[in-house]
C-alpha cells in the first residue's frame, strides 16, 4: 500500500512538471508580448526595452523556465504582471470560494443525480423514467452559460428568490452550484439508474424479497449501497470537469473564484498567473484522481491497488 | 471596455469641447452609488494603471497639479492654487494650495511633487506613462536609469516647484493632468511597496475603504477634500464579477445604479427602444476614431492613387447602420469633438465608380489581392465582411485575417506584415483632448517603428517637422489649432488611412442618481464622473 502510494505520488510529480513544461513553452510561444501589453500604446521602444528586461524576457526559454522551477520549488509562483502582487497571495484569496463552490456543487450534483436515478430504476420504462432521462439529457447537453443565465433570470429576478449573482451568504451559493452540478447530475443519474437496474436483478435482491423485507427496506438497505459504488470513485474525476466549469460559471454569477482570475489573466496576458492558475487547477486534478483511485480498493474489495 | 484594446487603452470622450462645467452647487451630499463591472480591478497605483475601469477610479482616489472642469475639457487648476509659464514656454512654476492633505492626514508639500513625477518616469518602476514626460528636462538620463532623479524638477521651497522642460510644448498642462501626474506620499509608497496598487494613498475626493478581490470595493468621502462640497456621494461600490448581462438585470432590479462595463451589444437595441429607460440613457461624442490602415510601405498601397480609389470606394454609412448607428462616420482622423477638427473638410467621397476609375489609372484595371487583418470579436469581423464587399466593387479581392487582438496589434507593428487593417477593438482613443495626442505614434514617423502603432508605415518628414513646430506653439491655441487642422487635412491628401466613424459613448444609469448629462458621459471620467453625481435619495 505504501509503496503503492509513493510512487502514484512520484508519477503525480512528473506528470505536474510535465504539465509546467508544456504550459510555460506554449506561453512562450504566443506571439503577445507581454511587455508591450504592460506598456500601453503610447509607451516609447525604450519602455518596452526597459520592462522587458526588468520581466527577464529577453532570457533564452531554458533559462526564464528554470527560473520559474526554481522559484516554485521554494513555493515562490513570482508576482502578476499587472496587478504586482504575489501570484500566490491572488490564488490563495480566491481559493477558498472556488473550494466552497466545488464542494457544494458535488453535493447538489449528487443529491440531484442519485434521486434522480433511484426514482428512474424503480419506474423503469414508464414515463416517470422517460421524462427524468430526457431531463438529464438536457441536464448534459446544455451549455452551463445558458443555464446559468436562465436560471438567474427566473429564480433571482422574476422570482427574486435569490441575489443576482455575488458572493457571501448560503443563497449566494445556490444559483451557481445548481449551474455547476447539474451536469455531473445528468451525468450520475444514468449511471445510478443502470446500477440500481443491475442490482435490482441480482439474486440478493429475490432473497430479500423472500424473507419478506419491506421495498422500502429492500431499496435503502440492500439496493442502494451496492448500486452507490461505482459512483464514489467516479467523484475524483469530477474535480477535473469541475475546473472547466467553474471558468463559466464564476464569470456568469460573478463568484470571487480562481475560474474568474483565470479568464481575466489570459484576456491580459499575465503569464505568471495563467501559469500559477493552471498549476494548481492540475494539481487539484492529479490529486483528485489519486485519491479516486486509492478510495476504490476501499469501498470494493475487488479492486486492488498494483 | 469590450470595445476597447483591453489592457492598455483609455481615453477621452467628451459631449462638448471647451463647455462649461455643469454643477449643481446645491446638490445634496450624502447618498451612495453601485457600479458594477466584469473584470476585477489590475490596481489603484497612477503610475500604473492605464485601462478603461481603473482610470476614472483612479482620479477619484488622487488629484494631480492639474484637473479638469467636470463634464468638460477644459483644464483647471487642481492642487495647484496658480502656476506661471516663463516667456520662453519652458518653466513652468507651479505654487501649491494652502492645507491640502493626503488621505493619511499628511500635508501635501512641493517635494511630493518631485517625488511623484521622479517615481513614474523611474524605470524600475515600470510606468506604461513614463513617455508621456519627455519634455520635462533631464528625463532622457533619468528614465534610462542614470544621474539622481529628474533634473527639470526643482524644489523652490514646500509650496513651490518649478519645473523646467527641454523644449517648449503646448501639451504640458494636460499631461500633468494625468493620472500619471497624480501627487502621492511617499511614506505611503515605501510601505507599502509593491502593493501600493492595491493599499493606494491619494489626496483625491474618495479614499479607498474596502477592497475584496473579485468581490467589491467600496470608496468613501473624503473629509478633507481640498474642494468644499465634493464629492456629493458618500460612498461608491464597486461590484465587481458580474457579467454585463447579469449587470443589467441587477439595474433593472434596482440593485445596481451604473453597468461600468455600458449596455451590452446584444440588449443595446432592446434597452435604447425601451421607453422606461429614455431619460436614463444619455448619449456623448467620443475622443475616438475607428479607421482602416494600408500599409504605405507594401505595395501596391505604395502608391497614393490606390490608397485614394480605397477610400472612395468604403460606403461607411452602411458599416455605421450595421452597428445600430452607434457611432458617426468619419472623413479624417481627428473626431469632431476634438480641437483641430475641420468641419469644413469633406473627405474622400464614397463613389465606387470613380475609384474603379483611378484604379485604372493607378496600373490596376483588374484589381489586385490583398489582406485585410482584423480583430476577431464582434462586430468587427462583420464590418471587415462589408469593407471586403465594398473593396470587391473596385475589384480588389480582399482576403480576411481574423484574429486576435494581440496578433492583429503584432502584425500591424511590423513592416511587411499587414497590407490593411481594420482598427475596431483596437482604435485610436486620445488620452488626452489634444490633436497632437492623434498624431506621434499613428500617423508619425515615431510610430513607423516595428511594435508601433503607426500601422500604416507612413512616416512624413515634412509633416513631423511641422508637428514639432505646432508642439511648440505655447500661448497662441487658436493658431496652433489652425496648424494642427492642416496638418490632418494634408495627411488625408497622402491618404494613408480610410477614416470610417466615430464612435458615440451611451451610459446607462439609474434613477437613483443624477446630475448634468455631461457628468454621466465626462470626458476624462469613464463611465461617470464619480465626485460630483448625487444620489436622489439623499437629503
Amino acid at each position: 500500500m505504501w509503496a503503492y502510494l509513493l510512487r502514484r505520488l512520484f508519477e503525480s510529480a512528473l506528470i505536474l512538471l510535465g504539465i509546467t513544461f508544456v504550459t510555460f513553452v506554449l506561453l512562450y510561444l504566443v506571439p503577445a508580448d507581454p511587455a508591450r501589453q504592460i506598456a500601453g500604446r503610447s509607451a516609447t521602444a525604450a519602455t518596452v526595452e526597459n520592462i522587458r528586461d526588468q520581466l527577464g524576457l529577453n532570457d533564452p526559454l531554458v533559462v526564464q523556465y528554470w527560473r520559474y522551477l526554481t522559484g516554485l520549488a521554494q513555493g515562490d509562483m513570482g508576482r502578476s504582471y499587472l496587478q504586482r502582487a504575489e501570484v500566490s497571495s491572488l490564488i490563495a484569496a480566491r481559493l477558498p470560494a472556488s473550494l466552497l463552490l466545488m464542494v457544494s456543487a458535488i453535493v447538489t450534483e449528487l443529491i440531484i443525480g442519485l434521486t434522480i436515478g433511484v426514482v428512474a430504476a424503480l419506474r423503469r420504462n414508464r414515463p416517470v423514467d422517460h421524462s427524468l432521462m430526457i431531463f438529464s439529457f438536457v441536464a448534459i447537453s446544455a451549455p452551463q452559460f445558458v443555464i446559468g443565465i436562465l436560471l438567474l433570470y427566473v429564480f433571482a429576478v422574476q422570482l427574486g428568490w435569490f441575489p443576482i449573482g455575488g458572493y457571501g451568504t448560503f443563497a449566494h451559493l445556490v444559483l451557481p452550484s445548481v449551474t455547476l452540478g447539474l451536469l455531473g447530475a445528468g451525468w450520475y443519474s444514468r449511471m445510478m439508474r443502470s446500477s440500481m437496474i443491475e442490482v435490482l436483478n441480482q439474486d440478493l435482491v429475490r432473497t430479500a424479497r423472500a424473507k419478506g423485507l419491506s421495498k422500502l427496506r429492500i431499496v435503502t438497505r440492500h439496493v442502494m449501497p451496492n448500486a452507490i459504488l461505482p459512483i464514489i470513485a467516479m467523484i475524483g474525476i469530477d474535480i477535473g470537469l469541475f475546473m472547466s466549469g467553474i471558468v463559466v460559471v464564476e464569470s456568469v454569477f460573478g463568484w470571487p473564484g480562481i475560474g474568474q482570475l483565470a479568464w481575466q489573466a489570459i484576456q491580459r496576458v499575465d503569464i505568471p498567473v495563467i501559469m500559477g492558475v493552471t498549476m494548481v487547477s492540475a494539481t487539484a486534478i492529479v490529486l483528485g484522481n489519486l485519491l479516486a483511485d486509492l478510495v476504490a480498493p476501499l469501498i470494493d474489495p475487488r479492486i486492488k491497488t498494483k | 471596455m469590450k470595445s476597447m484594446l483591453l489592457s492598455s487603452a483609455l481615453g477621452l470622450s467628451m459631449i462638448a469641447a471647451g463647455a462649461q462645467a455643469q454643477v449643481d452647487e446645491n446638490a445634496p451630499q450624502g447618498g451612495e452609488m453601485i457600479v458594477t463591472y466584469q473584470d476585477d480591478v489590475a490596481t489603484l497605483d497612477p503610475a500604473i494603471g492605464y485601462d478603461w475601469q481603473n482610470w476614472s477610479m483612479i482620479k477619484s482616489l488622487f488629484d494631480g497639479l492639474m484637473g479638469y472642469e467636470p463634464g468638460t475639457t477644459t483644464l483647471r487648476n487642481e492642487l495647484a492654487e496658480t502656476y506661471d509659464i516663463s516667456e520662453d514656454g519652458q518653466t513652468y512654476t507651479f505654487t501649491l494650495k494652502d492645507g491640502i492633505k493626503f488621505h493619511n492626514g499628511r500635508e501635501i508639500v512641493a517635494d511630493d511633487v518631485k517625488y511623484s513625477l521622479e517615481r513614474v518616469t523611474d524605470p524600475e518602476t515600470r510606468s506604461p506613462g513614463a513617455g508621456f514626460f519627455g519634455m520635462i528636462e533631464g528625463f532622457d538620463t533619468w528614465n534610462a536609469g542614470e544621474g539622481e532623479g529628474l533634473s527639470g524638477v526643482r524644489v523652490v521651497d514646500d509650496k513651490t516647484v518649478e519645473i523646467t522642460l527641454s523644449r517648449p510644448d503646448a501639451t504640458f498642462g494636460h499631461v500633468m493632468a494625468l493620472n500619471f501626474a497624480s501627487i502621492v506620499p511617499r511614506e505611503a509608497v515605501e510601505e507599502a511597496g509593491e502593493d501600493f496598487g492595491r493599499r493606494p494613498v491619494g489626496s483625491g475626493a474618495f479614499r479607498l475603504a474596502e477592497w475584496t478581490p473579485g468581490q467589491q470595493l467600496v470608496f468613501e468621502r473624503f473629509g478633507e477634500y481640498h474642494r468644499d462640497g465634493v464629492p456629493k456621494l458618500d460612498r461608491v461600490s464597486f461590484n465587481i464579477g458580474l457579467e454585463p448581462t447579469v449587470a443589467l438585470l441587477r439595474i433593472q432590479n434596482g440593485d445596481a445604479d451604473v453597468p461600468g462595463d455600458g449596455i451590452p451589444p446584444a440588449q443595446f437595441l432592446q434597452v435604447v427602444n425601451d421607453a422606461e429607460y429614455e431619460d436614463q440613457i444619455v448619449e456623448g461624442g467620443q475622443l475616438q476614431t475607428g479607421y482602416i490602415t494600408m500599409n504605405t510601405q507594401m505595395a501596391p498601397f505604395d502608391n497614393v492613387d490606390v490608397r485614394k480609389a480605397v477610400n472612395m470606394a468604403i460606403n461607411k454609412d452602411r458599416i455605421v447602420q450595421m452597428i445600430n448607428n452607434r457611432a458617426v462616420p468619419a472623413n479624417q482622423p481627428l473626431p469632431p469633438s476634438m480641437p483641430g477638427y475641420a468641419e469644413d473638410y469633406e473627405g474622400y467621397e464614397y463613389d465606387p465608380e470613380a475609384a474603379r476609375q483611378m484604379l485604372a489609372d493607378a496600373g490596376f484595371p483588374d484589381g489586385f489581392e490583398t489582406e485585410l487583418f482584423v480583430m476577431n470579436v464582434d462586430p468587427n469581423p462583420r464590418i471587415a465582411q462589408a469593407i471586403q464587399q465594398d473593396l470587391s466593387e473596385i475589384g480588389i479581392t480582399a482576403g480576411i485575417r481574423s484574429l486576435a487582438q494581440a496578433n492583429v496589434i503584432a502584425a500591424g507593428g511590423e513592416s511587411d506584415q499587414a497590407p490593411m487593417i481594420w482598427s475596431g477593438g483596437m482604435a485610436w482613443i486620445a488620452d488626452f483632448p489634444d490633436p497632437s495626442n492623434f498624431y506621434g505614434p499613428i500617423l508619425g514617423c515615431a510610430g513607423a517603428v516595428p511594435g508601433g502603432w503607426n500601422w500604416s508605415w507612413y512616416c512624413n518628414e515634412e509633416i513631423d517637422a511641422r508637428a514639432a513646430d505646432a508642439d511648440a506653439m505655447v500661448g497662441d491655441a487658436a493658431a496652433r489649432e489652425d496648424a494642427w487642422r492642416q496638418i490632418y487635412v494634408d495627411i488625408m491628401a497622402d491618404a494613408p488611412w480610410v477614416p470610417v466613424f466615430n464612435e458615440q459613448r451611451f451610459t446607462l444609469h439609474s434613477d437613483a442618481v443624477a446630475g448634468d448629462d455631461s457628468l454621466f458621459v465626462d470626458p476624462v471620467h469613464i463611465p461617470v464622473n464619480y465626485d460630483y453625481i448625487y444620489s436622489t435619495e439623499a437629503e
